[in-house]
């Protein structure tokens, strides 16, 4: 499971947390997460930022 | 016990309320706000033609669902008049609000050049959503829009409205577009690209006056040529507004002068975002505001013995997006080192080098933002 940084806000996505207040279930790939979904910190829309893998 | 005072909506405010909230569900929390308290992410402010969206589809959250996320009591339309530090009270409107904490996130204001002309009241800026609303009311039939500043909202707007089909120039007295965050080469390629996609440029060149002319407007350069526009379009810069700050004794230099805890030189009051200037530094972008409103949030919530948390801010880069050439820029803070720039065309690396090689700050453009992610590990991060 990978971690993914927001590079527009910081804002950490892990893939095994997944963000259920979100309904992103726990361990839901970010290839699969609607490509209409925000950054719910900063409201980046998805095809605005790019996420890297945090180590 | 007296409320926590978040003085300003936009994603500095919210963001702090909304970190804020999740540590303590308890404490009294009032938002004061010169607009209408809408929530939305204003970078969707200049490529909203692109995604098809009138200015109504771009509000996240209305303020009464805000008011309701946050559990807080929203003042809209209101105007904070003063700020006493010695009694805690801040004066709106002939109403007194006592705090307890008092956190001033009311942004910065668009620089408006000294035109002159008869038509200065047409020019058009858009810092917030009700300006932009204003602004797309009044483009309406217009043809030409001729926009004053060629930095990242200027570059932004032509794009999108260029985009869109309307006639667009661009008018800036620096030599390329972007010219404070990127190197000649890479604004070059900016430059290039939005001119294939029917941007004029008059480069080199200020705007002096606007000037009705027969339902149109005429834009004045400074070399007596001229520009016929239906619309005018102003992003030539902001500019903290620290007057308030001011009157009420607390430091201000760029912005209100905090430190990483984000205080000001009250203890009871703090700043973020772009009216704020952190540990000597004014960074106006979404990626310090929302780490400074992420510690902030913490700080807040935290007991009078707790530490105050320290804001760090990792490598986030500035995205600008000019869809016909995006580019991805992380300006060095360290200043001493060269440009060295490579690539073809209009898909440009550059990296900001020291002596040593070291990397300090890098610019993509084009297809070459793909990279990002090997330039963004390699980069110091830009406060730790």
């Amino acid at each position: 499971m990978k971690k993914w940084q927001c590079i527009v806000c910081g804002f950490e996505y892990d893939e095994a947390e997944g963000m259920p207040d979100e309904g992103i279930e726990p361990g839901t790939k970010w290839e699969d997460i609607p490509d209409d979904w925000t950054c719910p910190d900063c409201g980046a829309p998805k095809d605005d930022f790019e996420m890297m893998e945090v180590d | 016990m007296d409320p926590i005072i978040i003085v300003g909506t936009g994603l500095a405010g919210y963001g702090t309320a909304r970190e804020f909230r999740k540590h303590d569900k308890e404490t009294p929390l009032v938002l004061i706000t010169r607009d209408d308290g809408a929530s939305y992410y204003k970078p969707d402010l200049s490529e909203a033609h692109a995604k098809d969206a009138a200015p109504d589809d771009l509000v996240k959250k209305n303020v009464d669902a805000m008011a309701e996320e946050l559990d807080a009591t929203i003042h809209t339309h209101r105007q904070v008049e003063s700020i006493d530090p010695q009694t805690r009270t801040l004066s709106l409107n002939g109403d007194s609000l006592q705090y307890h904490k008092l956190v001033l996130a009311f942004g910065a204001d668009p620089i408006m050049l000294k035109l002159a002309g008869d038509a200065t009241q047409a020019v058009h800026k858009v810092n917030n959503l009700a300006d932009y609303r204003s602004f797309r009311s009044h483009l309406g039939d217009a043809r030409h829009v001729a926009i004053l500043g060629a930095g990242l909202i200027g570059c932004e707007f032509a794009n999108d409205l260029v985009g869109a089909g309307y006639e667009v120039s661009v008018l800036d007295p620096a030599g390329w577009p972007l010219s404070q965050l990127l190197p000649e080469k890479c604004g070059e390629a900016v430059e290039r690209e939005l001119d294939r996609a029917g941007v004029h440029w008059h480069l080199g060149h200020a705007a002096v006056a606007v000037h009705h002319d027969n339902g149109r407007l005429q834009v004045v350069r400074d070399d007596d040529d001229s520009v016929y526009a239906d619309a005018v379009l102003s992003a030539v810069g902001l500019r903290a507004g620290v007057e308030l700050a001011q009157a009420a004794g607390l430091k201000t230099d760029k912005g209100i002068v905090v430190d990483r805890t984000l205080v000001t030189s009250d203890p009871h009051i703090y700043a973020l975002g772009d009216c704020a200037e952190v540990d000597g530094h004014w960074r106006p972008y979404v990626g310090p505001l929302m780490q400074c409103a992420r510690t902030l949030g913490k700080t807040l919530a935290g007991g009078e013995g707790d530490t105050a948390g320290a804001v760090k801010y990792p490598t986030l880069p500035i995205i600008v997006k000019t869809h016909v050439c995006p580019v991805i820029v992380y300006p060095p803070v360290d200043k001493h080192g060269e440009w060295q720039v490579e690539g073809d065309g209009s898909n440009l690396e550059a990296r900001f080098v020291n002596e040593d090689g070291d990397l300090l700050g890098f610019a993509l453009t084009g297809e070459a933002t793909n990279k990002r992610r090997d330039y963004l590990k390699d980069a110091p991060p830009l406060m730790d």
